[in-house]
Formats: structure tokens, sequence, C-alpha cells
């Protein structure tokens, strides 16, 4: 579907973003506030007028995706709370910026589920983590840490057991010179007082009501549990967290009426692992490695958002080289396959999800291993790449490839590199490719457990903020690569991967088409380096500063990821040198936003598709927990 | 084992019998029975979970040691990977899991962060690893480790078990009289509780009700001072002490090791230099505070 084919045009929904701006000043002079902090961009919203004036940005200005809504803590600057929303139109182009302030004691800002369903799971984590209360949500519970726990963790007040200091390097290392391990300064891991009511007997409690009690599931467990009452055949079956096809530790629980399932709540964060707090002590290049591990299939399309929405800041600032044109093509190499790596991942495992076990996802992971090899010849590790930096890379193409851990003597596995990779792109990949849809794209058995199952409307779609495949397989031609480019993929020839059905079939139909589109980007690339071959991947012909200091503002970088768009917010809070460490770091996780419309995907469906519905979002808890 | 290996026992093999009959110990047998017949359980936490899942695919292909497939139940399985960051939240399903599993049981902590917490040790939400919970038999490090090192570890595994003898009841638990006592599965409370430590945590919330100073938990405030304190002592104790400090000047340096010396000698510098920067700093920021 190509994009003038989307509705007709309303008048408004065309508007530049300064005339955004500007019509909603005008229509609200006394609820919208252009936000001029210096880096800062878009407009602060009176709360109590927040939901009016969103309903007036997604129905009469057009942003009708919301991307990311994410939660600041400004104590010392201003102290406030801040939730920052950021929109997009889905016919493309840059983003409308809004926030809405609080205080930071008693703090409330009213909950826009109900104009964008997609900010149910990020309004419940920014009530979770920063304990801001949205009046309005739905089911407002703890999402990541668990019912009971104390505090709200990435408040800036809020300090963690193993607390050092705010920002590394901690002074006991770097000068000091001293290692300790944590433990020995708080030797049980905690910083916790318990209240001298506490309940003891209560947490120990594990019975069945007690289990499911904290997670709104809006039914009544005990109802349900009961057998001696209420007749009935509604039954509540948990799957998880240890669940061979939950694709790590995720956790749903279901109520079916036999087989049918007429309610489905996703409970997370198993792998919740602090991403954002470590982040915010980190100093911006040690950042990196940690990106990595977010989506640990694709860690390098993780490096690239991030190192995007940086560059961006630093762009503000005096010192900064763009980066070359060659680290810029070697990127979106590795980027994109990275891509092809995360789809033929995510292909197989859902075939193992409706059925066939493991056996074509041997078939997939052995071309995984070839660019596994690539990249562990490159950047020095397979999985984790850590492998861009602020303005250019790790390091360029090494002429030979070796496999590291086979470095003496191996003479099989050495190979020229461009040959490697031109071997690779022109006919390993596409012949993987070709294999895997003559087993599969016609398969009977693929079409009658997938077309149909899982549908997710177009509507729908938009409005749960779904991302990547997911909102592709629905009919929207949204592409970050073409909706607000990047890079050097404006002169890229590719097209966006589209499918109308919105069910399980059209989702794998697009990530198979996308992965010819890969195939048909790299083979672009190929020329591209060898035009390039012997220049530096830096502006200035030498790496960029170990410890960059970052202007003051606030930034949003995202790419389009695999599992779709990542998107990374970062602000800096430096003074006029700029700062070393990110004030606020957040990640807007694909994986964890396209849950959302989880539920009502799987209404009506048996149990066993639900397995099926799951992997064709193709999730990762790295990314989902953070 | 090898069928030479299976002849070669204290008892000697009539020359025509050779080839024909073995003569092994029955702790010897058994552990060939044991450890080429290991299978884990089927359980992924994070990253390190799909460099497992590496392992088991077609390269590395683990079933090659004997580690055959994974089975999804902890009733199935003999050893039990724990690939990856062991959150508070997951170590109440992973001790209940390892009760599940049937003696004899082992665990292999895969990777950083199941070993000691790894990259996110710091964070509010992780375990410092997993033998803060569960005896862990191998430790195989690295983010993530390698398949290679993976099977390496597996393969020590079995090394582990070819030393346990049924003979010594010590190394076969599972086999004493009484059952093996189930892990106290963790409980979710304000923090992650250790049943074991729940007597320690009723006389904390009785201190805190008697307005007495609590014990055990830590108080941030001090123990932030403390370090303060610590950090401060440190850099006047180098600021006021002559360049070099008193462990390198009892060093005596044999004159061959000069390069090394020179590095030594450029990384103090640099030390040097950098706490310098910082007390300048700081003295800039005092005065600028003073001035507003
Ligand atoms: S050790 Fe590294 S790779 Fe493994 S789970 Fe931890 S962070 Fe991930």
């Amino acid at each position: 579907m190509d994009l003038a084919a989307v509705a007709p045009e309303k008048k408004l929904d065309s508007t530049s973003i300064d005339e955004a701006i500007a019509h909603l000043q005008s229509e609200y002079p006394d609820a919208v506030s252009p936000d001029d902090r210096e880096g800062y961009c878009g407009v602060i919203v009176e709360r109590g007028r927040l939901v009016d004036i969103a309903r007036v940005i997604r129905d009469d200005l057009g942003f009708d995706y919301l991307s990311s809504a994410t939660a600041v803590d400004y104590l010392g600057a201003g102290d406030h709370l801040e939730m920052v929303y950021h929109t997009y139109r889905t016919s493309g182009g840059p983003a409308l910026v809004f926030k809405a302030q609080t205080d930071r004691d008693n703090a409330e800002i009213p909950s826009l589920v109900s104009v964008w369903r997609g900010a149910d799971f990020q309004e419940r984590e920014a009530w979770d983590l920063m304990g801001i209360h949205f009046p309005g949500h739905p089911n407002l519970k703890r999402i990541l840490m668990w019912e009971g726990f104390q505090g709200h963790p990435l408040r800036k007040d809020w300090r963690e057991a193993y607390y050092e200091e705010d920002q590394k390097p901690f002074d006991s290392r770097w000068p000091g010179g001293h290692v300790h391990r944590a433990e020995e300064k708080n030797v049980f891991g905690k910083n916790v007082t318990y209240p001298p009511d506490i309940d003891l007997g209560r947490l120990m409690d594990t019975s069945e009501a007690a289990v499911y009690q904290s997670l709104g599931l809006g039914v009544d467990v005990e109802r349900i549990m009961d057998k001696d009452g209420f007749e009935t055949n509604e039954l509540v079956v948990n799957m998880g967290p240890h669940h061979p096809s939950t694709h790590g530790v995720f956790r749903m629980v279901l109520t079916v009426d036999g087989e049918t399932v007429t309610s489905l709540e996703p409970v997370m964060g198993y792998l919740h692992r602090n991403h954002e707090k470590i982040g915010e002590r980190n100093t911006y290049l040690h950042n990196i490695p940690f990106t990595d591990r977010l989506d640990y299939i694709s860690s390098m399309g993780n490096n690239h958002g991030y190192v995007l929405a940086v560059e961006q800041l630093m762009s503000l600032g005096r010192k900064y080289n763009p980066p070359t044109y060659r680290c810029e093509a070697l990127r979106v190499m590795m980027v994109e396959l990275s891509r092809i790596v995360n789809h033929l991942w995510a292909i197989g495992f859902w075939l193992n999800d409706i059925g066939a076990f493991f056996t074509p996802v041997l078939y997939f992971v052995q071309e995984r291993e070839r660019i596994l090899d690539f990249f562990e010849a490159v950047a020095g590790s397979r999985m984790m790449c850590n492998y861009m930096r602020f303005g250019g890379l790790f390091g360029d193409l090494p002429d030979r490839l070796k496999s590291v851990s086979n470095l003496t003597n191996d003479r099989v596995r050495d190979y020229n590199t461009m040959q490697f990779l031109t071997e690779m792109i022109n006919e390993r990949i596409p012949r993987t490719i070709d294999e895997l849809e003559r087993l599969l794209t016609q398969n009977e058995i693929v079409i009658e457990r997938s077309v149909g199952v899982g549908v997710l409307t177009r509507e729908d779609a938009i409005n749960y903020s779904a991302a990547g495949p997911l909102l592709r397989g629905s009919g929207v031609a949204y592409d970050i690569r073409r909706a607000e480019p990047y890079s050097i993929y404006p002169e890229l020839d590719f097209d966006v991967a589209v499918e109308d059905e919105g069910d399980m079939y059209a989702r794998y139909r697009v990530r198979v088409s996308e992965l010819r589109e890969s195939v048909r980007i790299l083979k672009q690339i190929l020329p591209r380096l060898e035009a390039t071959a012997g220049e530096s991947i830096w502006a200035d012909g030498k790496p960029g500063a170990y410890a960059p200091r970052v202007p003051h503002g606030e930034a949003y970088g995202r790419v389009e990821n695999g599992k779709g768009e990542l998107g990374y917010y970062v602000v800096s809070a430096g003074g006029r040198g700029g700062s070393s460490n990110p004030w606020r770091y957040h990640v807007r996780a694909p994986s964890f936003i396209n849950l959302t419309p989880m539920g009502i995907m799987s209404r009506g469906h048996k149990v066993a598709d639900v397995v099926g519905i799951l992997g064709s979002i193709d999730i990762v808890l790295g990314e989902t927990d953070r | 084992m090898k069928l030479q290996e299976l002849n070669q026992s204290e008892y000697p093999v009539p020359a025509e019998l050779e080839n024909n009959i073995a003569i092994t110990s029955l702790s010897q047998l058994y552990n060939w029975g044991r450890r080429n017949s290991m299978w884990p359980m089927l359980f992924g936490l994070a990253c390190c979970a799909i460099e497992m899942i590496a392992t088991a695919a077609s390269r590395f292909d683990f079933s090659r040691f004997g580690f055959e497939v994974m089975r999804a139940t902890p009733r199935q399985a003999d050893l039990m990977i724990v690939s990856g960051t062991v959150t508070k939240k997951m170590v109440v399903p992973i001790v209940r899991l390892y009760n599940q599993m049937p003696e004899p049981k082992y665990v292999l902590a895969m990777g950083a962060c199941a070993s000691g917490g790894g990259p996110f040790k710091e964070g509010y939400n992780v375990v410092s690893g997993m033998d803060k919970y569960l005896p862990v038999d191998v430790y195989v490090p690295g983010c993530p480790p390698t398949p290679q090192a993976l099977l390496y570890g597996m393969i020590a595994l079995q090394r582990k078990i070819d030393g346990q003898s049924i003979a010594n009841g010590d190394d076969v638990p599972w086999y004493g009289v009484s059952s093996a006592e189930p892990t106290p599965v963790p409980v979710l409370g304000p923090d992650i509780i250790d049943p074991r430590q729940m007597d320690m945590i009723r006389r904390q919330a009785e201190a805190a009700a008697a307005e007495l100073p609590s014990i055990g938990a830590r108080d941030l405030p001090a123990a932030t001072a403390l370090v303060a304190a610590s950090a401060t002592a440190d850099a006047t104790a180098v600021a006021d002490a002559p360049p070099v400090d008193g462990d390198a000047l009892n060093f005596v340096l044999p004159t061959g090791a000069a390069p090394w010396a020179e590095a030594e000698d450029i990384r103090e510098k640099r030390r040097l230099r950098a706490l310098a920067r910082k007390a300048l700093r700081a003295t800039r920021r005092a005065v600028a505070a003073e001035e507003e």
C-alpha cells in the first residue's frame, strides 16, 4: 500500500510541527506553553487539560501514533516530575512532543489510556518506577516490580542497596584505585526498612487467590476457584514464568472458558534488570555495552539507536563531527545483518510455538551462526557486539576474518572479508530465505494454524502503539527507515513490507519480505564499502573522546529494529561544559509495548493459539523488562 | 568408558576372557551412566540462554556429550543451567523449580550474572549470583560464555561426577535415609525476603516499633557519609604524601623490570593528576557555591 492511499487529508493534519504547535498555542493559550528550556523541544501542557489537548493532537492534528510516554524526575532542577509524550503521524514525519508536569509529592497526571491504548503499560511503568499516579487508568498496578515493593526506584532520591555515588566513575575506583565487593559494605544487599506492622504471615500465603490477587485480572479468582460455590467452567490458567514457549521468563495468566480464552493478563518484570537506573549512573559511553543486552538477538540495532540519540545531543554542542560516510555504510550493514538474524530467529521460534518443535530452528540458526562469526571477527563478540561509538565505530572491517575462538592455526576458517561478505549476501542468505519460503509459505499446516488467528485491526494496531512487523502486518506502512529516515537510508532503494490481514500469517509474510529487503539493502552496501575502502570511520581520523561531554538538552533517537521501533530518550542536564552522565535514560522497548494488544489479540482463541500469537509478536525479555 | 578402561581393573582377567568380560567398580559404572545422560532443564533466563540454545543447536550440539535433550519440566531434569540474570522476582520460581528436581541434581551457573550478578549486579532487582540461594556446582565465566565455554563447563561437571562415589555418603546424599530438605523459597515483601532471615526481620520490625536503631538493615545516609569520608581521607592522604606513596617505595625493583616499572609510573602519575584535577574542581565548586 502506498502512502498516498491513506485516508483523505484534513487540513490541519499535514501541518508542520511548528504550525501544529502554533495552532495549539493559539487555541489553548492558558494551557499550552512552549518548552523553552535550553535544548528542549515541544510544548508543556497544563495537566488539567491534558486529555482534551491529547485528543486534539490525535484527531485534529493527526498525530495518531503515541510512540513513547515516559517520566523524568527533575529533582533539584525545578523539583517536579514530568511525563514526556512523543507522538507521530503514521503518514511519516517528525514528532510532536508534549509534556505534563506535577509535584513530586502526590504526583498525579491524568491517564491518556482513553486516547491512546498504547499508553497503558507505559503509564503503569511510570507509576511503578517513578510513583506517578494516573487517575483514569483502568488497571494501575505495578508492572515491572512486584506489588508491595518499597519505593519507586527511578526517583532520583531512591537509592539501590549497592549505592555508592550518583555517578560513575565512583571516586573509590577512579582515581581512588580501590575495588571492593559491594557485599562487603552491605552484607544483606538490601536498603529496606521493615515497617513495624509487617505481616509476614500474609506474605507467606501461597493460596491460589493470593497468587493472582495482585494482577487485576478483571475476574473474581476466588469465585472461579471456589468449586463448592457458583457452578462454572471458567478456569484460570497460569503460563510461565518458566514455560518453554514464552521466549524467556514471561508470564501470562489466562482465564479460559473451556478451551477458549476469555481474558489474558501479561505479567512481566521477571527479567527487570534496572537498565535505566544503572544507565543513569553510567557515563554515556558506558551505556553502549548495556544496550547490547536489551534485545540480545540484535545488539547492533540497539547500539545504533543509542548512538543516534546521543549524537543528536552532541550535535547541539560545538565540538562534534558527524560520522563519515564509510562509518554510516558499515552501521547500516551491521544493522541489516542483525535484522536478518532477528527475523530468522523469530520465524524459527514462532514455528516452535505452533508445533514444529526445533527442527526448523536448526535450519535457520545455521545461517545465523555465519553472521555471528562475522560479528565476532569484527567486533570481538558473537552476541554482545558493543560496536558503535558516538561519531564512529569500534573499528573498521579487518582484512581477513578469523574466528576469534580458533585463532591459532585455523586455515579452514580464514577468509578474505569482502569475499566472505559477497558470498554471504549474494548466495548464502538468499538461499536460506528461499529454503525457508519453500518449506513454509505454502505449507498447509502453517496456513491452517496462522491464517485468521490473532487478528489485530489497523485501527487497533495504531491505537495500541504496536510497532515493527506487528504494525506492518496490520496494513500500516510505517517503517522508520522511511517515515523519519536516519543514517544513509534515504539513498538506499528498498520497499516497506506491509500486509493487510493483521493475523499471524501476515506477520510471517512481513518478516519474510523484510528478509528479502534487507538482502536488497546489503547488496547496495557492498559497492559502497568497496568505494570507500581505506577511508577513516572517524571524521577527524582518530577515535572520539573517551568520556564525551554532552550538551544540555533532550533527545529521542529511534531506529527500526527487528522487533519494531526502538527509541532512546536521553536527557542531559549538563551545565556549561555539558554532562558526562545522562540525567534520564529511557528505552522505548518495542517488545514491551507490543504486548499491550496481546489481550485483545488472544481473546476468543484457544490456549494453543495464544502461544503462537506471542511468538508472532516476537518479544525478547531483555527488552521487555529491561 | 572405553573398553580398554573397563578391562583395566585390579582383578586379573584370564587372557581368553579378555574383551568378553569387564570388571569395574559399581561407582564407576554408576557414574558412567549418570554423567552421560545428564538432561538439562529447558529453562532460559536472559541473554545467556540464547548462547545455551546455540550450544544445543546444530553447530555445537551438546547431545554429543550426553546432554541428550532438554526437558521442560524440572521433574525430568538432572541439571539446571542458570543461564542469565537472576532477578529478585524470578528467584522465587527458580528455587521452587530446583526443589521440584529429583535428586541427584546439579546446578551450573552460566555467565557473569548467574555467577555473581554480572554487569547488572548493582541493580535493585538483581540477585548477586545464584549461589546466594542454591548450591552451585560449576561456574562458567563470560558475558555470555561462548558455546565452547559452556561445553567446557558441562564437561567439568561430568568430571565432578566421575569423582563421586557411592561408597561415600557425603557424595551421594540422595541415598540417605531421610529425604533432602527443600531449599526455603524466598518471599517477595518490601524487598526480597529469605525465609531463613525471618527471625532477624521480625526483630528489626520490633526494634523499629520500639524506635530503637535498626539492626542489620543498612542505614543509607550514614553509609554514604562513610564512603564520602573515606574518599576524602584517601584524597588528602595522597595529596599530602610525596608524589610516590609508601608501597611503591618499599618495592625494590629489579633492574630488568624497567618497562613494567615505567608503565606503573605512568599509571601512578595519571592517577595523581586526576586526583589533583578532581580536588581542584571540588574547590571551584565550593567557591562557586559560596559566591551564590
Ligand atoms: S552474563 Fe551477560 S550475557 Fe549472560 S545474562 Fe548476564 S548480561 Fe546477559
